[in-house]
């Protein structure tokens, strides 16, 4: 057989194979920690299994000497408040754009080609301004993450509202709607589903800013802390941090797109 | 009442003619059934009565009045696709209509008139055949139920002038002559303006109580774009006979032959 009609027979071998990758890392991290601390048993760079352990131990469940607070939880919880802040103000303002610029020749005329523009700055090298004019609070944090997602949603948007079938838009108009109960009853509902792919699509992107903007000015949250430890090399720290921030996105995508299936049934059976 | 005239009707893209001084009026209660070869202008003359395309010259009026440029609820459409709102349940997509029509800032009918308009909505369903299936999404319904929602759907809205697109054109035939049955039914009990285009000639004659048949009446070699189409044929039928000698002198000529060929390779 050619090996690309050769697959994985049953779900049991889908899931070992999926499982491999992992746990070769893991193997290879155990082998080469081994090595380095039997050499200096102070070593930093790749702490033994057992240091995650003790350091998940001290970030999440013992109260900080400092403050006395559970630092895991407040920098989650700092996080995910701002990527939730953020992003909301961004799907909502994507969401708009869109549709205006999708729908309206007159609001497209002048919008479209200005939010293709917008989308093309990086976001990063606009982080100086926003802390020059927003402060180095939480607004420019939001507005770091709106900056880098909304003109990508409401792009994407745009074009969603521009597939819709032509003849849809004039069946609305023969049955007497105006353009506002276009929006409302035909266009809206059907881009929703397509928001919250985009929503789910750019939420890398601004686990992205967020990190970068925690990083450069910021008292608590997931990014601060990280290179706030960096300075100490604490890679038991870190490496913990890093895995709970993939959970967290994971969870966050996995819910995401199971939202589609639950909240708009019709969806993807359409096409 | 809603009569058609139409004066002078030219339509041209840039230095090509599509339709070239078409004269007509289309009395109320007829059904138009208009036959003619692919791009002989017949969807182009479908939808300047629609308002999605304006005339190059000439005019439309129905009663007297000129028509609007853009679509409205005088003139209720059916596609051959995308007639129905994929988001909207089988009920959904009837109670749109009504609910388009009366809540303009809303945009959606609440309490005492939500029930009646609910019960009108599913009067309707259960006349075109699709009552069991108020629950279902269109994605789930067959080609032939589609249609019957987007017949239902328009028929709703009360318009003056039903236009037809092909509705039939992508069913399988026994579904279409069911459909064929319902549409003629519908005409009848509500006395409406119907045009229908069809690449079918036969149902163009089963269907129609006026058969018009476009095609350009002068072609040169050189250039066949620089005439347009116009009314060639213009019968009165009797609805719901054949005439077959007539049928079979037609089907002779060169257009003819070129619609059936279409028709037999949807």
């Amino acid at each position: 057989m050619r090996i690309i009609n050769r697959r994985p027979a049953t779900r049991l071998a889908n899931f070992s194979i999926a499982l491999l990758p992992f746990v070769a890392l893991i193997v290879l991290y155990a082998v080469f920690s081994d090595i380095r601390l039997t050499d200096n048993p102070d070593d930093k760079l790749l702490p033994g299994l057992s240091s995650f352990v003790d350091a998940v131990q001290r970030m999440a469940f013992t109260p900080s000497k400092r403050t006395g607070e559970f630092l895991l939880w407040v920098d989650t919880f700092a996080s995910l408040q701002r990527l939730a802040i953020g992003m909301s103000i961004s799907a909502l303002l994507g969401l708009w754009l869109g549709v205006l610029n999708g729908l309206i020749p007159w609001v497209a005329a002048g919008g479209s080609p200005f939010v293709r523009v917008l989308s093309m700055i990086p976001p990063m090298a606009v982080l100086p301004i926003l802390f020059i004019t927003f402060g180095l609070g939480e607004l420019s944090k939001y507005v770091l993450i709106i900056f880098g997602t909304a003109p990508f949603i409401a792009r994407d948007i745009e074009q969603r509202v521009r597939e819709l079938p032509p003849e849809q838009l004039i069946k609305a108009q023969t049955l007497d709607a105006n353009t506002w109960q276009i929006i409302v009853r035909v266009v809206l509902p059907q881009v929703l589903p397509r928001l919250v792919d985009a929503v789910r699509l750019s939420l890398g992107a601004a686990w992205l800013f967020l990190i970068a903007a925690e990083a450069i000015a910021s008292t608590e949250g997931l990014g601060y802390r990280i290179f706030l430890v960096r300075r100490y090399l604490a890679m038991d720290v870190i490496l913990p941090y890093v895995m709970w921030i993939t959970v967290l996105a994971f969870a966050v995508d996995y819910l995401f797109r199971r939202m589609t299936s639950w909240f708009f049934p019709w969806y993807g059976t359409s096409r | 009442m809603s009569r058609i005239d139409i004066h002078n009707l030219w339509k041209t893209y840039d230095s090509n003619v599509v339709l070239e001084n078409l004269n007509l009026t289309i009395e109320h209660g007829e059904f138009v059934s208009i036959v003619g070869a692919s791009g002989c202008g017949k969807t182009t003359f479908l939808r300047m009565i629609l308002g999605e395309e304006q005339p190059s010259r000439g005019s439309i009026e129905i009663d007297g009045e000129a028509l609007l440029p853009e679509p409205s609820s005088a003139r209720g459409i059916v596609f051959q696709r995308y007639s129905v709102f994929p988001h909207l349940t089988v009920l959904g997509n009837v109670l749109l209509a009504l609910e388009l029509a009366h809540a303009k800032y809303l945009c959606r009918s609440f309490g005492a008139r939500r029930k009646e308009q609910i019960k009108r909505s599913m009067q309707m369903l259960e006349r075109v055949g699709l009552g069991d299936a108020q629950e279902q999404y269109p994605a789930a319904l067959s080609g032939g139920m589609q249609q019957r929602l987007a017949l239902c759907q328009a028929l709703i809205a009360a318009p003056k002038i039903l236009l037809l697109d092909e509705p039939f054109g992508a069913l399988d035939p026994g579904i279409r002559k069911d459909m064929q049955e319902l549409v003629r039914e519908l005409h009848q009990e509500l006395g409406l303006t119907v045009i229908m285009i069809t690449h079918d000639l036969a149902e163009g004659f089963q269907l129609g109580t006026r058969l018009l048949v476009f095609d350009k009446t002068r072609i040169d070699p050189q250039a066949p774009n620089l005439y347009g189409a116009n009314v060639t044929y213009d019968l009165l039928l009797n609805s719901g006979s054949t005439d077959m000698s007539l049928q079979t002198d037609m089907q002779q000529t060169e257009w003819a032959r070129d619609a059936e060929t279409q028709a037999l390779t949807m």
